[in-house]
């Protein structure tokens, strides 16, 4: 029994050991993806480096890979092609100088939009509320006729 | 608030709006301006179609004219490829060489493109898509234009015509190395 106890603290450690690579593994694969999502495919519309099937995605999905196993940063990969495609690449641009318009704008767009609405709203109802309840229309005798000649059978 | 003020104001929000969009309408999304212009020239060692090495790093020296093509690009790789050659002849004894670069390509389709047009001057593979990323290529046919001392100075997006080769050649071959 006292012979077998090292076999099995061997086997329980190259079992963690397992685990662990296997976890690091994955950990890249989750990283290459983040970083993938955020370049845009050179040579589709609309699809990031990580969603497209082209060969070209799968050659900088390729070279992101590399980069990081090579111990990079997921910041220095994204550098890596920004400095040789420019912003463009990046699927949502950085928050800064005019690009901050992109952000802000929808922003400012609701806000405005509803104080407009709200505006609109409160002279509505002022003006409602001033001229005071509508008077009944007078209904005549012609229309009184017309009105029952049409409910009837 | 005024309703006078008010009235004005939904119309004059939509000015930016507008500015923003008829600017926006009128650049072309397809004309990038490459963050390389000006920049050295990343260097690259590559095998030609026939299995020669060729590295930019030998052409230090000379005006060298980066072809970015494939065979499947039709039709512009098509018209560029004569241009390509006819200039290559007519400036290749004045220090200037012609490099093309063939990617996501067939090495069979590849070849027979040369063949097809004859082509004399050397043409690599790019079979990783590390040298098209280094040049940031995102589409064929893209030309570089590379002085003596190494420099990116010039990019063509689109088929090379002569004028744009004669161009630009020619101002990089009337500089003096620096």
């Amino acid at each position: 029994m006292r012979a077998r106890a090292p076999l099995v603290g061997l086997a329980l450690a190259l079992v963690l050991a397992a685990g662990a690579a296997a976890q690091a593994r994955r950990v890249a694969e989750q990283q290459m993806h983040d970083v993938a999502a955020q370049l845009r495919c050179v040579v589709c519309q609309n699809l990031s480096v990580a969603d497209s099937p082209s060969e070209m995605a799968s050659q900088m999905r390729a070279i992101v890979r590399e980069r990081l196993e090579a111990g990079e940063a997921p910041e220095q990969v994204v550098q890596y092609f920004v400095e040789r495609y420019g912003e463009w690449i990046l699927l949502s641009p950085r928050r800064h100088g005019f690009n901050l318009l992109v952000w802000v704008m929808p922003a400012v767009a609701v806000v405005v939009g509803f104080t407009l609405v709200g505006l609109v709203l409160v002279r509505w109802t002022r003006r409602g509320a001033a001229a005071g309840p509508v008077p009944p229309t007078p209904v005549d005798a012609a229309m009184r006729e017309r009105i029952r000649r049409e409910i009837e059978p | 608030m005024t309703p006078g003020l008010l009235r004005w104001l939904i119309p004059l929000s939509a000015v930016p709006v507008l500015a923003l969009l008829a600017y926006g309408f009128r650049v072309n999304p397809r004309d990038i301006p490459s963050p390389l212009v000006g920049r050295p020239a990343s260097a690259f060692a590559l095998q030609t179609l026939e299995g020669a090495p060729l590295a930019l790093e030998a052409q230090r020296g000379k005006v060298v004219v980066l072809n970015f093509w494939a065979s499947w690009c039709y039709p512009a790789c098509y018209e560029e490829a004569p241009v390509l050659e006819r200039n290559w002849r007519a400036y290749r004894d004045r220090g200037v060489v012609v490099i093309g670069v063939d990617i996501q390509d067939k090495l069979e389709a590849a070849q027979k493109f040369t063949r097809d047009f004859g082509l004399s001057f050397p043409n690599a593979r790019d079979t990783t898509g590390k040298v098209s990323v280094d040049y940031g290529v995102y589409g064929v046919p893209e030309t570089f234009f590379i002085d003596r001392r190494g420099r990116i100075r010039a990019k063509h997006v689109g088929a090379v015509t002569d004028e744009a080769f004669r161009l630009n050649v020619e101002k990089l071959l009337s500089e003096t190395t620096g």
